[in-house]
């Protein structure tokens, strides 16, 4: 089981999370034209990458908030979290 | 009753304590201490099953959790348990077990016809001959591997035992309580690090309990008990026995298992059988030692050969002798402790070792005590069955290919020495990327992927000296990195006989003109032929050699077996072994019950039930309960001899004549709050919100962003910027989640705060034409006329002191009322309603009526909304904005989702108007057309209309726009139904809706 810092309340396992898929995806702006081939990108397309991965979780049983997690898809190690407002650099 | 093979003293059992047991209906006497395999040994009883395939007799190869033989089917306190081993189960007062793979008995068994049958069951045997014809596999091959094969039987009663959970945080954990695991233990329990220390077995001390060591001038088993006693007294230290650690897992979170009752005779009150820890050491030491690995030679399972590690622990802690007259084959020292403890006790042993001239302080020291030793020499075959009666023996060249004469000794029981196998299990699962030692012949841990280290035999030390300096110091060194704080212990004074090298020898070629069975795997009856076969059937990974042949896949994992298959892969491959490598470890390292994995959360346990705030009125109005979700709600109210169909349809009448309440607490509610929060509610649902007056609901419908309908409720605006967003009962978290997600990370800047409210409040659906005057009297003071209070609106009540919300919104098509009050008043609320109802026939309705009620009316809930219908197939699409953009829109413009002949919600009626329609039925054409026959929809919901006195349905159906007034038919396979129907209008009941606005 994962260990996870949430960065409001510190490390927590995984339990208390649920996960929230590729946090690099950026949801289209509302209003917007947009051809079918970028929209099918932000719905559906995603890169299920090996090694180090971006990915948003929410700490469902703990401060509810959506974070930012740094993990490594193939050796589960977290390098970094974000909170929601913060940008991965 | 004698037992013929215990000594008169020794050992660590208590002889003032004489327990009686059970094997095989016979009764037998052990001691306090004892384990099940020690106790039979001491009563002579050395046959105690067939082995898996072949079913030949077997014995006892080992003492403890490498066992690959001696597993019994236990009875206990009236319950039974397959696959125990006789090596670990501590003997207990009454104890019951039987033999497995036993058929009709142990001593004459009809499945050993597979023993001479051999030729017929090579590697790979259950896929080569039962694979063909596939018809045969049900009734004949399976049943026949069934009864022939398997570890026992699993009780199909209910398990009584209590199991629990436990989670536990440490800087350290150490993995047994070997001189490794309490060296380390004992120096970072002094730096004041939180340390676990966990023993598989019920004594604490490992080696230290057979070995002839001193250690500060103590004896091995006085310093361990020292060392225990001392960290058992400090608060900083948890000292487990009976405590198998059998999983690593990710970010150092290990799983181990505490047997707490299984020693004894039945668990006591308030007492779990089990339990599970889960704990995340910042820390790991794995103290987890060695397992002697066996030497290969004909006959290799004959009961009788064991580990001569296993025999030495017979005699020392339980003192009993595994046979009297004894022959110890070894390649290394270790055989000549075996020995030197069987002469101390007044058995000559035979020592053949296949070493030529070996030397060390050990071997003169059985040279001393004139054993009898015969170098380069090696057991070809066992003879005997149903045990040793004794060795066919050979000296064997330098080169160690060619075999002398073959001489027969005498013996009863043969004691093996391979060497030691490191057991790394545990780092394995870490991750830990492991190396081949060429010194041991064995993989040892090598570079961490956790923060884990291994320590002594585990880790390829093989002397106590060596171990301990290495034990404190990683000890110390990792508790200091984490407590600032070093306490250092001065470092015994270790004695100990030297050893000298081992041969890499291990397995005996076979004479010339011989065919003896030579065993790798004991427990999957693997045998050197069937590797051969593996090779040369072309299979080349070793972990399809490993599916292949079964090799190491039984329940002991391999633990005596996987290296001597790698030798012989790599001998045949003519690769060294690391080229070979070794099979993935996973956990459990042992088998784990079930019940302890499930641990509490079994039955009502498995998830929380919540239950509304009138839940007890519901119970003493014989209300028979539904789960929905987590929650109980009440399906129907039984009157006299009534059943579901009965009481829902006179429930649901009521509601269309009089009036009905409903208990709709277990509704999602969200509060929703901000000068944004008008703004939120425009982008997530899909119709306009921007202009809801204060004091008016609206009902919504919100998407996924690929369009699929994800949830539908009435929100109301409560003042400005207050609004209650209801959501149906199953989606209530859900959609939470997803408001959460879009104001914090695609929306920040929309100034909303949401939260549930859902247990905040409780809530009553009052409908029906008389619930206006229901409402009158509850309300006096409010004026809820369809002009103060007309559809969709809102205003708060006074109940009768009590402050509450009402709504008028309806799921159920008639006029009808929500009202909502703080859930402690909920109770309250619900007896005033019925009390003040009585004059116009007040009845509750349950889930089923509520049913009903909505799918006559042709109102869409949790079947027709399941994750795979747009807002066009559940004829929602008038209430797409076409001003707005919101979540999901853009993808309802894909070409599938605006298909002309798009699948559309119609209603079903059968053509007879009696047949009830089964949920779940498909809708085709032609009811004999040849399959697959094509499929235009589905039924989503079925109910007898109490309007029309005949079955509803409602269902998902291709072109439904253009299927009304045709005539199809209904086709449930699994009910063996074929029902002729006509499609109609999904409004059955009061198209045009004008009840709700009456
Ligand atoms: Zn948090």
């Amino acid at each position: 089981m994962l260990h996870i810092k949430c960065p409001h309340c510190g490390l927590r396992s995984q339990n208390e999370f649920s996960y929230g898929g590729d946090a690099t995806v950026k949801r289209p702006e509302l209003g917007k034209e947009i051809s079918d081939k970028d929209w099918d990108n932000f719905v559906y397309n995603r890169k299920s990458l090996r090694g180090k991965h971006w990915e948003l979780w929410q700490h469902l049983s703990g401060c509810r908030q959506w974070i930012k997690v740094q993990r490594d898809t193939a050796t589960h190690e977290i390098f970094k979290t974000l909170k929601a407002n913060e940008e991965i650099s | 009753m004698t037992q013929s093979f215990r000594l008169e003293s020794g050992g660590l059992i208590n002889r003032d304590k004489k327990i009686s047991f059970k094997f095989n209906g016979k009764n037998y006497f052990g001691y306090e201490g004892d384990t099940l395999a020690s106790a039979l040994i001491a009563n002579g009883v050395h046959l105690i099953g067939r082995s898996f395939k072949y079913h030949r007799p077997r014995g006892f190869f080992g003492a403890g959790v490498d066992e690959p033989y001696a597993i019994v089917q236990l009875y206990r306190n009236g319950e039974t348990e397959p696959n125990i081993k006789a090596t670990e189960q501590e003997l207990f007062e009454g104890l019951e077990a039987k033999s497995v793979n036993c058929w009709p008995s142990v001593n004459f068994d009809v499945g050993a016809i597979n023993n001479f049958l051999k030729i017929f069951l090579p590697a790979g045997f259950y896929y080569k001959t039962f694979m063909w014809p596939k018809s045969f596999w049900y009734k004949i091959y399976e049943p026949f591997i069934r009864r022939a094969a398997g570890l026992g039987t699993a009780s199909i009663k209910h398990d009584k035992e209590r199991y629990e959970h436990k989670y536990e945080y440490c800087d350290l954990l150490i993995t047994g309580s070997g001189p490794s695991g309490l060296a380390s233990a004992y120096s970072a329990a002094k730096n004041g690090a939180k340390v676990i220390l966990a023993e598989d077995k019920s004594r604490f001390g490992g080696t230290l309990l057979t070995s002839e060591v001193n250690i500060g001038n103590q004896s091995g088993k006085e310093w361990a008990d020292s060392i225990i006693s001392e960290l058992k007294e400090m608060p900083n230290v948890t000292v487990k026995n009976r405590s198998q650690v059998f999983g690593y897992y990710d970010h150092n979170m290990l799983v181990m298992s505490e047997r707490i009752s299984d020693h004894l005779p039945k668990t006591k009150k308030f007492h779990p059988k089990q339990r599970l820890w889960y704990i995340r050491a910042k820390e790991v030491l794995i103290s987890s030692g060695s397992i002697e690995r066996p030497i290969v030679f004909g006959n290799n399972d004959t009961p009788g050969v064991m580990l001569s590690s296993a025999a030495k622990e017979y005699l020392k802690v339980y003192g009993v002798l595994v046979g009297k007259k004894p022959l110890v084959f070894t390649n290394n020292d270790s055989g000549y402790e075996t020995a030197i403890e069987f002469k101390k006790n007044g058995i000559d042993p035979i020592i053949l070792d296949t070493r030529k001239e070996p030397k060390s302080e050990i071997i003169e020291e059985a040279q001393n005590m004139n054993i009898n030793i015969k170098n380069s020499y090696v057991v070809v075959a066992a003879q005997g069955y149903k045990k040793v009666k004794s060795a066919d023996v050979a000296k064997i060249s330098d080169n160690k290919e060619e075999l002398g004469s073959i001489e027969n000794i005498e013996c009863d029981c043969i004691c093996v020495s391979g060497f030691w196998t490191p057991t790394i299990h545990l780092a394995s699962q870490s991750g830990n990327k492991t190396k081949f030692n060429e010194d041991i012949d064995a993989f040892v841990p090598s570079i961490s992927k956790q923060n884990e280290k291994t320590l002594g035999a585990a880790n390829g030390i093989y002397t106590l000296e060596e171990t301990l300096k290495d034990s404190f110091e990683k000890g110390n060194l990792l508790s200091k990195k984490i407590t600032n704080n070093e306490n250092k212990v001065s470092f015994p004074n270790v004695v100990e006989k030297k050893s000298t090298v081992h041969d890499k020898f291990w397995c005996v070629p076979l004479p010339k003109g011989k065919s003896y069975k030579r065993f790798l795997d004991f427990q999957n009856d693997v045998a050197v032929s069937d590797i051969e076969i593996a090779l040369k059937e072309g299979y080349r990974s070793i972990e399809h050699v490993k599916r292949y042949t079964t090799l190491g896949m039984a329940t002991d994992q391999g633990k005596t077996s996987n290296l001597n298959g790698l030798q012989l892969v790599s001998k045949i491959e003519n690769k060294v072994v690391p080229a070979v490598g070794h099979t993935t470890f996973r956990p459990p390292y042992s088998p784990v019950s079930i019940g302890a994995i499930v641990g509490r959360e079994i039955g009502k346990h498995s998830k929380p039930t919540r239950k509304s705030p009138i839940h007890s009125w519901h119970e003493k109005n014989n209300a028979v309960f539904v789960d929905a979700g987590v929650w109980l709600r009440p399906r129907y109210y039984k009157r006299g001899e009534e059943n579901l169909f009965e009481a829902s349809k006179r429930e649901a009448k009521n509601v269309r004549t009089n009036v009905g309440v409903c208990d709709v607490t277990t509704l999602g509610k969200i509060d929703i709050k901000g000068p944004d929060a008008a703004e939120l509610l425009n982008r997530v649902y899909t119709n306009a919100w921007l202009k809801l007056p204060v004091g008016k609901a609206r009902y919504g419908v919100m998407l996924r962003e690929d369009g699929i309908v994800m949830d539908d409720g009435t929100t109301t605006r409560i003042s400005e910027n207050h609004y209650h967003m209801t959501t149906t009962t199953a989606q209530a978290a859900n959609v939470l989640s997803h408001l959460e997600y879009y104001l914090q990370l695609v929306w920040p800047e929309l100034n909303v705060n949401v939260v549930s409210t859902t247990e905040q409040w409780a809530g009553a659906a009052i409908a029906g034409p008389k619930s206006r005057e229901l409402l009158k009297k509850l309300f006096p003071k409010s004026d809820v006329t369809n002009e103060g209070l007309p559809f969709m609106g809102y205003m708060e009540g006074d109940l009768f002191g009590v402050k509450a919300k009402i709504f008028r919104i309806s799921f159920s098509g008639e006029l009808a009322y929500e009202v909502n009050v703080e859930s402690d008043n909920g109770y309250f609320m619900w007896e005033k309603i019925i009390e003040a109802g009585e004059e116009f026939g007040i009845q509750p309705y349950g889930t089923e009526a509520l049913s009903t009620l909505r799918i006559e009316m042709g109102h869409v809930a949790g079947s027709e909304l399941d994750g795979r219908t747009i807002p066009y197939d559940n004829s929602l699409e008038g209430l797409l904005s076409k001003k707005k953009d919101f979540i999901g829109k853009r993808s309802l413009s894909r070409k599938a989702f605006a298909a002309e002949d798009r699948q559309k919600i119609v209603g079903v009626v059968p053509l007879d108007k009696k047949t009830s329609i089964p949920e779940g039925s498909h809708l085709v054409k032609d009811s004999n057309a040849p399959l697959p026959n094509p499929k235009l929809g589905y039924i989503s919901a079925s109910c007898w209309s109490v309007e029309y006195d005949n079955p509803f349905s409602l269902a998902i159906l291709k072109d439904g726009k253009n299927m009304i007034g045709e005539k199809l038919f209904v086709m449930s396979p699994l009910k063996n139904k074929v029902i002729p129907v006509e499609i109609v209008s999904s409004h059955y009941v009061d198209p045009k809706g004008e009840r709700v606005r009456s």
